[in-house]
């Protein structure tokens, strides 16, 4: 909200003046009421390992985080960018693979990746997409200094957060959107729709679209039923699904219903048992047989994980250059990749300075955040980079941009990242604004809901 | 839509009225068992007011499984805060939220919000804060919910099949549940038949027509004591008291005509039966037939129903 100086900037500038003329009482009964209505509505995520039924909330703050309008221009800009390359670059692998070729990311990392799907090689896809819903990890570092932290593609979750927040915000404080010009988000679940209908196996006129879900009991529950009813179409389970002469069906009150496109919230592992887990007891027995003989469109597509692998990551700055032949517009965050000696002695040096991930890992675990480590704790990585150098990534710390944030002894800056939602169909498509994670212990920089992080609604202004 | 949401819908409905009638049943035992009252055989555990709507809910066996003499605490324990019981109200109002939370996109957010609101108040209940609120302030809210559900339901709802769908599981469930506690005549007066007109008479089935909400409509229909023929005609065939088997009945047939079609006419057949039954019976047939063998058909074909509903619409094999 400030800068380093202490002066306001000019984009929060209404915001701050408003929290300063509202007296604390009336913001305190505002936060309860956010958060009893959170609450009722029961946008809450399941807690893996706790009492079965045990439901939290994720922890929301009522200061926005605030992204000017010049600064969104070049986001939306390279994002879109970004996503295109991404698409290409999983339609390469899968079928010419001229990247490779190229030598530009090598051939062992992508054929060797636990991600890679040798049964989509040389299989069409419609309209060559692949990551039909992206979710871009970007954080703020400098004065308009953007890095991409991360790219998923497989199953990003969040989006209901983004759009229950604003909702949230609007009902809270009517007076400051009638103020300031803040750009409405609430049409994602059209765009999403409209994305869904246009990949639709060819030849669909009124292509019948579902949401495919691992069930209640899975911690994105909320969001899976959320999307499927603002798009108007049915939330299934596998059970709810069979396929015949490779075309799939729902069971309906009025029997057999063909079903053309499923947005998918179940990883590949557990899609169809017949073609990958056996022991999978969500997914679709057939459905991957149906997939390849182009009767039904998955979104995402299988196989998109070997695009946001941590050790691919480093290479979308090249493939933005090698398939669009433009210079990146979003900047990666400066990666050190440990299998390269040169690389792996400077992180080495500088282990107390650094941030070491694991390729694979996801959701803040497996990580070493340097300034923070104990002398035993950066042992134990250097012994473990060693063994496996191939599975370590390492990044400077950034000075990562905060927000004020309510905590405990009232409001103090705690660090964000932001994660925009890129959709792919006909055209690239996002709405301006996505969801702001925050990390609420004082210093931490890891945001993941299930390391107890919160969430911002995010404003992008129109001027 | 989906059989599995139907199925989830079906139930739901079926949870919520289920609570309520739990609620309309305990609700006047309680309210019997402070008026002084006549054992009519001593001995006969039968005619004790709590053991009531353990024989009406069928939990008579399962409660002497666990405890030993008939306690209002113990009986209340286990029909309203038994987590074990899945017909306790909490289980039912458990039941009904986790159903509408696995189809919630089905249904309206107000309906969702509703349930589980009433969920999350229901689930920090336990017996000292029962008796501090009052046990029948406590029912009176079970019964609030209950109607306010209904309302939502009837006020934001698309008229689906969904909608279709939960009709007929609130009215499959409330046919059941009248039948059931008309029947609860049979086990408490049917030995004192020589007493009919006094005092423990009228009070019984004084308290049997408010449990369904009858007694004012009652009044004002008949303007007369209480007889079991007028009672009988009453909660089983007059089509406008909304807890009659009658209009029960109305409501599923009607409802069944909207989602049957040319694979679904055995279902359609066993409802207009049972159907025609009450809309051309009469209350002599009735009682010369006996009260208690009319309702044990009743409920016997109310539940093959429901199995054929089960069976071509929530559940059908592949």
């Amino acid at each position: 909200m400030q800068t380093p100086e202490g002066r306001v900037r000019a984009h929060y500038e209404a915001f701050a003046g408003w929290l300063a003329r509202t007296p604390p009482a009336r913001i305190a009964q505002k936060r309860e009421e956010a958060e009893r209505a959170f609450h009722r509505v029961g946008i809450t995520f399941a807690v893996y390992g706790e009492e079965s039924g045990t439901e939290r909330l994720i922890p929301f703050d009522i200061v926005p985080r605030i992204i000017p309008a010049n600064e969104w221009k070049m986001l939306d800009r390279g994002l879109r960018q970004r996503v295109h390359a991404l698409n290409l670059f999983l339609h390469d692998v899968y079928h010419e693979q001229k990247i490779l070729d190229a030598g530009i990311v090598p051939r062992e990392r992508v054929l060797g990746n636990e991600q890679y799907r040798p049964e989509m090689q040389g299989m069409d896809v419609p309209g060559g997409i692949y990551a039909h819903i992206a979710g871009v990890d970007i954080v703020r570092a400098g004065e308009g200094e953007y890095y991409v932290l991360e790219d998923n593609l497989r199953v990003p979750s969040g989006v209901s957060y983004m759009l229950e927040n604003r909702k949230m915000m609007m009902r809270l404080f009517p007076e400051l959107f009638a103020t300031q010009p803040i750009r409405p988000v609430q049409h994602y679940p059209d765009m999403l729709l409209e994305n869904l209908h246009a990949l639709a196996p060819s030849g669909e006129e009124a292509p019948t679209v579902a949401v495919l879900t691992p069930g209640a009991y899975n911690s994105a529950y909320y969001e899976h039923a959320f999307l499927a009813q603002q798009m108007g179409v049915e939330l299934v389970e596998g059970i709810d699904l069979f396929v015949q002469n490779d075309t799939v069906y729902m069971r309906t009150t009025k029997g057999p219903q063909r079903v053309h496109v499923i947005y998918r919230r179940v990883d590949d592992d557990f899609l169809d048992p017949l073609a990958f887990r056996p022991d999978s007891m969500l997914g679709v027995p057939g459905l991957f047989a149906a997939y390849r003989a182009g009767r039904v469109t998955l979104a995402n597509a299988i196989g998109t994980g070997v695009a946001d692998d941590k050790s691919i990551y480093t290479y979308v700055p090249d493939m933005i250059k090698f398939y669009l032949s433009e210079e990146p517009v979003l900047s990666n965050v400066p990666t050190w990749r440990c299998h390269r000696p040169a690389d792996r002695d400077h992180v080495l040096a500088h282990l107390s300075e650094i941030v070491v991930k694991e390729v694979h890992g996801a959701g803040g675990y497996g990580m070493l955040v340097g300034p923070a480590s104990t002398a035993a704790e950066r042992e134990q990585f250097r012994a473990r980079i060693l063994a496996d150098p191939d599975k370590y990534i390492a990044q400077p710390t950034l000075a990562l941009s905060t927000c004020p944030t309510f905590v405990e002894s009232g409001l103090a800056p705690r660090h964000i990242d932001f994660r925009p939602y890129v959709l792919s169909g006909k055209q690239v498509n996002l709405v301006p604004g996505g969801l702001t994670r925050v990390a609420l212990r004082e210093g931490s920089l890891v945001v993941n809901s299930s390391q107890g992080g919160g969430t911002k609604d995010t404003w992008v202004v129109a001027r | 839509m989906l059989c599995r949401t139907a199925n989830e819908l079906f139930w739901m409905s079926r949870h919520i009225e289920r609570a309520e009638n739990a609620a309309r049943l305990l609700d006047v035992t309680y309210r019997m068992s402070l008026l002084p009252y006549e054992v009519v055989e001593p001995g006969l555990a039968w005619a004790e007011p709590w053991a009531v709507p353990l024989i009406t809910s069928g939990m008579a066996t399962s409660y002497y499984e666990k405890f030993d003499a008939l306690a209002a605490e113990n009986v209340l324990r286990l029909m309203i805060l038994d987590p074990a019981n899945p017909s306790s109200i909490y289980s039912c109002l458990r039941a009904a939220r986790e159903s509408a939370r696995s189809v919630r996109g089905a249904i309206t957010s107000e309906m969702y919000e509703d349930l589980n609101s009433a969920w999350l108040e229901m689930r920090h209940i336990d017996y000292p804060t029962l008796e501090t609120r009052g046990v029948s302030e406590f029912l009176d809210w079970v019964k609030m919910r209950s109607h306010l559900f209904r309302g939502v339901t009837f006020g934001t709802m698309l008229r689906d099949d969904a909608y279709h769908f939960i009709r007929l599981g609130t009215h499959l469930e409330r046919a059941d549940n009248t039948a059931r506690i008309l029947d609860v005549k049979y086990h408490t007066l049917l030995p004192s038949a020589a007493d009919v007109g006094g005092a423990v008479d009228y009070y019984q089935w004084g308290a049997l027509l408010r449990s369904v909400s009858g007694f004012e409509s009652y009044r004002k229909i008949y303007s007369d004591v209480i007889t079991p023929r007028r009672v009988a005609e009453l909660l089983i065939l007059r089509d406008d008291m909304p807890r009659s088997l009658h209009a029960c009945m109305n409501f599923i047939h009607d409802t069944l005509e909207l989602l049957c079609d040319n694979s679904s006419r055995e279902v359609e057949r066993a409802a207009g039966e049972l159907h025609a039954k009450l809309h051309y019976g009469r209350a002599d047939d009735i009682i010369e037939q006996g009260l208690h063998e009319y309702l044990m058909d009743f409920l016997e074909r109310i539940s093959t129903l429901g199995e054929g509903i089960s069976r071509h619409f929530l559940a059908p094999a592949n």
